[in-house]
């Protein structure tokens, strides 16, 4: 059995907690600094460069790249021969990121659904388990902005519907919310499961990096079909017009019900901010 | 598309000769509001009491900063999402708010009232609140301190960047997606 310690855990998400918020995952910065150079409309080509600067700012200041420092969510994928030790992970995990979120002067965002009361702290963070086979500790942490997450959506679609009907689903979201969810986005879908399970999915997709592309290579192509859809409705940088309406697409599949296509999509800004740990 | 310099309290005039797509660059005095403090804001002018600052002329950001960290007036400072200020804004237009800013589309109602009453949205580009931040030289709290980062505060800003998103002439800078 392995063991960790609660307290190695804290420190080391406190810290991620914070970079995350302030420093632009490598993949990203990378598709969109790809994205300025095929650009070609002045309008575009300003926007990502903006956002370009904004990642070299946030990275000097400290100031976060986006004042809505998120939903703190966090995936913890953990195998049966690993114990930790001390506190509790959900307790530990909570406690790194409302220290994270006060030492790094991030703003709190969480309120009671009825009142709007703040919770003052940023708590609770959505904690979601994967237990698996081995010794293996992951931890992924997404700040999760709502200007994009207002924008998702999911549905069950008729079986018969298939992928024609998922396409049709998916680039009209898109056509529907864009310019609020901040393009150029990043499209997370879920297909399969259940009608809970698909958003989990679509959400875990957000995980893969741009640059990697899905296993199966029927999938990845449905990736590009998508992304190529989006990309051609024109929308742009900020919807202000351009090549660039989505950075990527990824989708997460799952088996389901003989009677049920379940799908989700789930719609990220180009201040995606991400990251995956493993201890 | 021209560039403005623009210095508010704005007057009509200053509207009139705005299109969409044009940039406009804000110093001066100007004021943030969200969500909850919208709400509150029609509440009052429903009581017939006073605003917390002068409506005529008036910027309005849509904006929920981060807490400043030491040295400076403001955290991170960018737009967010506007259409959830649809239902307050063409009230405060009919008052004499001459612009306000965030990111994203707006509803028929704001679009006729910005024609009505004179005013334009402004767009600033979503996801910078870093760079937005550095642009704000000033910032206090005048109204709502018990809703935090949806507080009321008063910014003075320097060359702040926008575009005009939708003009008083029914002009709309977002893009139509091609179907």
């Amino acid at each position: 059995m392995r063991v960790i310690k609660s307290e190695d855990i804290y420190t080391k998400m406190k810290q991620v907690v914070l970079e995350t918020g302030y420093i632009l995952p490598r993949d990203v910065e990378e598709a969109l600094k790809k994205a300025y150079e095929k650009e070609t409309s002045e309008r575009a080509k300003e926007v990502l460069a903006q956002i370009l600067e904004n990642s070299k700012l946030a990275r000097e200041t400290k100031l976060p790249l986006c004042q809505d420092t998120g939903t703190a969510i966090f995936f913890v994928i953990m195998g049966d021969k690993v114990r930790v030790e001390g506190e509790h992970i959900s307790d530990v995990l909570t406690r790194a990121m409302v220290d994270a979120y006060r030492e790094g002067y991030f703003r709190k965002s969480i309120c009671d659904p009825f009142t709007r009361q703040n919770t003052g702290d940023n708590s609770p963070p959505i904690i979601h388990y994967n237990f698996v086979k081995g010794d293996v500790l992951k931890i992924l942490f997404m700040a999760k902005g709502s200007g994009s997450e207002n924008m998702s959506i999911s549905k069950m679609l008729p079986p018969s519907a298939g992928w024609e009907g998922i396409k049709e689903f998916v680039v009209n979201r898109v056509v529907e919310v864009c310019p609020n969810p901040c393009p150029p986005i990043i499209v997370g879908v879920g297909i399969g499961g259940t009608f809970d399970f698909t958003t989990i999915l679509a959400k875990r997709a957000l995980f893969r990096p741009l640059d990697q592309r899905h296993p199966d290579k029927d999938i990845a192509r449905k990736e590009d079909e998508l992304l190529e859809a989006i990309n051609s409705l024109g929308i742009g940088p900020m919807g202000l017009g351009g090549k660039t309406t989505a950075l990527g697409v990824k989708i997460n599949v799952m088996k389901c019900h003989i009677a049920s296509l379940p799908v989700a999509v789930n719609i990220q800004c180009h201040s995606a901010r991400y990251r995956e740990v493993a201890f | 598309m021209k560039i403005y310099r623009l210095h508010p309290p704005l007057k009509e005039e200053d509207i009139l000769k705005l299109r969409a797509g044009d940039k406009v660059l804000l110093s001066g005095t100007i004021y943030t509001a969200r969500d909850t403090a919208h709400k509150r804001l029609i509440e009052t002018i429903n009581r017939g009491e006073e605003l917390p600052f002068p409506i005529e002329g008036a910027v309005i950001y849509y904006v929920g900063p981060t807490p400043a960290p030491p040295g400076r007036p403001i955290g991170s400072a960018g737009p967010t999402t506007s259409y959830r200020m649809d239902k307050y804004a063409p009230t405060l237009y009919k008052l004499g708010l001459k612009a306000s800013i965030g990111k994203g589309k707006r509803s028929e109602e704001v679009k006729k009232a910005l024609q009505e009453y004179k005013g334009v949205f402004l767009g600033a580009i979503g996801g910078i609140g870093a760079l937005l931040s550095l642009r704000i030289k000033k910032a206090r709290i005048i109204a709502y301190e018990d809703l935090g980062p949806e507080a009321i505060r008063e910014l003075v800003v320097e060359d702040f960047p926008t575009f005009v998103a939708y003009d008083v002439y029914g002009g709309d800078i977002y893009v139509k997606p091609k179907l």
